[in-house]
């Protein structure tokens, strides 16, 4: 202790006139916590980034004007609102967590961020973390373009019905969280923008065509095809083997990518 | 690890005495790529309140050995450490070691200041020391909003060494930081390094250009095809014991020197290179009575001749990584 109160920083060196160059002393290396709020200010700090989140906002009242012109009257409920808006947010929100941790390698700031925290792994959580709380306000913003929705559709002759089952909420929070983790994985894994991007639009689909093709592939398609496992999480009903069937179709496609791309990312040459 | 980085922090002492002696201490360190071998087995230390010029060609391993130095890659063999420490086990690097290692590596999207202040916020450095370092390096008012897209690598330069320089550290590392300055900007930059190191700190650049370092480096180490050919002071380098000797009646001249048993080259525009001492030469000139327009030590001759060989090997060895 006492040596760091002799070379606190108005204690002038006995190198020089002035402190210059801060003399020796203890740095704690930031926190999780501040990490995390770094990550998330990257995802919008960028002309990239920020027009992705507009756009993702800008999808869901797209959707919800739809609705509002040409869905029938009965079917315009704060429900249905709410599940429709999940569509384009869960297409776009995977693109920003393939962005978050891609633009890293293609914009190099790999050099920096990685000379500033040495610890990759302590990068890469904080970026998960930024990107779960991102997806999490995603359906906040699908709430309140459903409320926007049904106010409107009560206004101009619609349903308008406000009922909504908790359990439809905590559905589409599991659904973007895992979206956006998805995305973060293919990212990962392939460190490259758009390798990442048209992999992971274009491997589940082909899954999915191949799985309804393919007569033996139906059985493990079922349990394997993202399409297919993440369906019911658009209703607040899903059953047990539901959950099952989601989870493990989540493994191969989100739980395996992350591991294995965090290994790739802690090897990585940053250069 | 966790007690001897704690030991580390309590007892570090503050001029650098010790096993500190060394800011930063390379050892034996290689790189292969494939058969390729990048970095061969190169070994040097910097001391505080000098800068080291760390000079080659392009190619010759200067980037790979800065980023071993800095943990962005791991050798093949050898280690690094800085402030006694391999960078990798620094709880805060960018408030010790500021790193410049490309001035491209920023988001194109990003402005000047918004760049700092992600890096600022990293190392819990204040918002104000944003302003600070950039006012310093002379990115103010329109460019500091503007993305680095919009940057001249001049630009991104000086936005690099702000960014080196916001945790206030004791140590920089920068890979060819003067590229793509205006010669006023390298002059600036010149002034700030040798400041930097005169008040204690200690400054590790590299260079292909050796008149680039050669006016604020105190130690060179040269770097050809991996390994190092020459490290030393700067003095002790350029001078040799090269004398350049010109006189009206060249060929008298050639003949005392001849004479004296003194070997001698053409130099350029008429003069002589001779390799011994300028009190010898003179010596052999007045025993021969000829007179002299112009006797002087040949400076940076021989490290430029080899410097100038350096370039004109590792032309095809130079590989992509």
């Amino acid at each position: 202790m006492t040596s760091t109160t002799a070379s606190a920083p108005g204690n002038p060196t006995p190198a020089g006139p002035d402190a210059g160059p801060r003399p020796a002393r203890a740095f704690a290396g930031p926190s999780l916590l501040r990490l995390t709020g770094v990550e998330l200010r990257k995802l919008a700090d960028t002309r990239a980034g920020f027009w992705l989140l507009v756009t993702i906002a800008l999808g869901t009242a797209v959707l919800a004007a739809v609705q509002l012109i040409w869905a029938p009257d009965a079917e315009q409920t704060f429900g249905s609102f709410f599940t429709a808006s999940l569509l384009p947010v869960g297409l776009l929100l995977p693109v920003l967590g393939i962005l978050s941790i891609t633009a890293e390698w293609s914009q190099r700031t790999a050099l920096t961020t990685f000379a500033l925290v040495p610890r990759r792994e302590r990068v890469i959580v904080a970026k998960l973390a930024a990107l779960v709380l991102a997806a999490a306000a995603s359906t906040l913003t699908s709430l309140a373009t459903a409320a926007a929705g049904t106010a409107i559709a009560g206004a101009t002759g619609g349903a308008g019905t406000w009922r909504i089952e908790g359990a439809l909420i905590l559905h589409a929070t599991v659904l973007q969280v895992t979206n956006v983790l998805m995305g973060a994985g293919f990212g990962l894994l392939l460190l490259n923008t758009p390798l990442a991007i048209v992999s992971y639009l274009l491997l589940p689909t082909l899954w999915s065509v191949l799985g309804e093709m393919i007569r033996p592939l139906r059985g493990p398609a079922g349990w394997l095809d993202t399409g297919r496992t993440m369906e019911p999480l658009f209703t607040p009903d899903v059953t047990g083997e539901q959950w099952a069937r989601l989870g493990v179709s989540l493994l191969v496609w989100m739980v395996l990518p992350l591991v294995a791309g965090l290994v790739r990312t802690m090897r990585r040459e940053a250069a | 690890m966790v007690d001897r980085a704690a030991t580390a922090g309590r007892c570090r002492p503050p001029g650098g005495a010790g096993s500190l002696e060394h800011m930063i201490s390379v050892e034996h360190l290689t790189k292969r790529y494939g058969r390729h071998t990048a970095v061969d087995d190169v070994s040097f230390h910097c001391e505080p309140g000098t800068v080291t010029g760390f000079l080659g060609p392009n190619g010759a391993g200067k980037s790979t050995t800065m980023r071993m130095i800095c943990g962005l890659t791991p050798p093949s063999v050898g280690a690094a450490t800085v402030l006694g420490r391999p960078y990798r086990q620094l709880p805060n690097p960018g408030r010790e070691v500021g790193v410049l290692l490309d001035a491209s590596a920023q988001h194109a999207g990003r402005t000047g200041r918004e760049a700092l202040t992600v890096a600022a916020a990293t190392m819990g450095v204040g918002r104000r020391e944003v302003a600070v370092k950039l006012e310093q390096v002379g990115l103010t008012g329109t460019a500091a909003k503007r993305r680095v897209r919009a940057y001249s690598l001049g630009m991104r330069q000086r936005l690099g060494l702000a960014h080196a320089l916001l945790g206030d550290p004791r140590v920089l590392i920068l890979d060819e930081p003067a590229n793509g300055l205006d010669p006023e900007g390298i002059f600036w930059m010149r002034g700030l390094l040798r400041d930097f190191a005169d008040r204690g700190g200690t400054v590790l650049l590299s260079s292909h250009l050796l008149r680039e370092v050669e006016a604020v480096a105190d130690r060179l180490v040269v770097i050809g095809g991996g390994r190092i050919v020459a490290q030393g002071g700067k003095d002790e380098l350029l001078a040799g014991d090269r004398t350049l000797v010109r006189a009206r009646d060249a060929a008298a001249l050639r003949r005392a020197l001849a004479a004296a048993g003194l070997a001698a080259s053409d130099g350029t525009d008429g003069s002589l290179l001779v390799p011994a001492t300028a009190e010898t030469v003179g010596q052999a000139a007045a025993d021969a009575g000829v007179p002299l327009s112009e006797l002087r030590p040949a400076e940076g001759g021989g490290l430029e001749q080899l410097f100038l060989s350096l370039t004109t090997n590792s032309i095809p060895q130079e590989a992509a990584r």
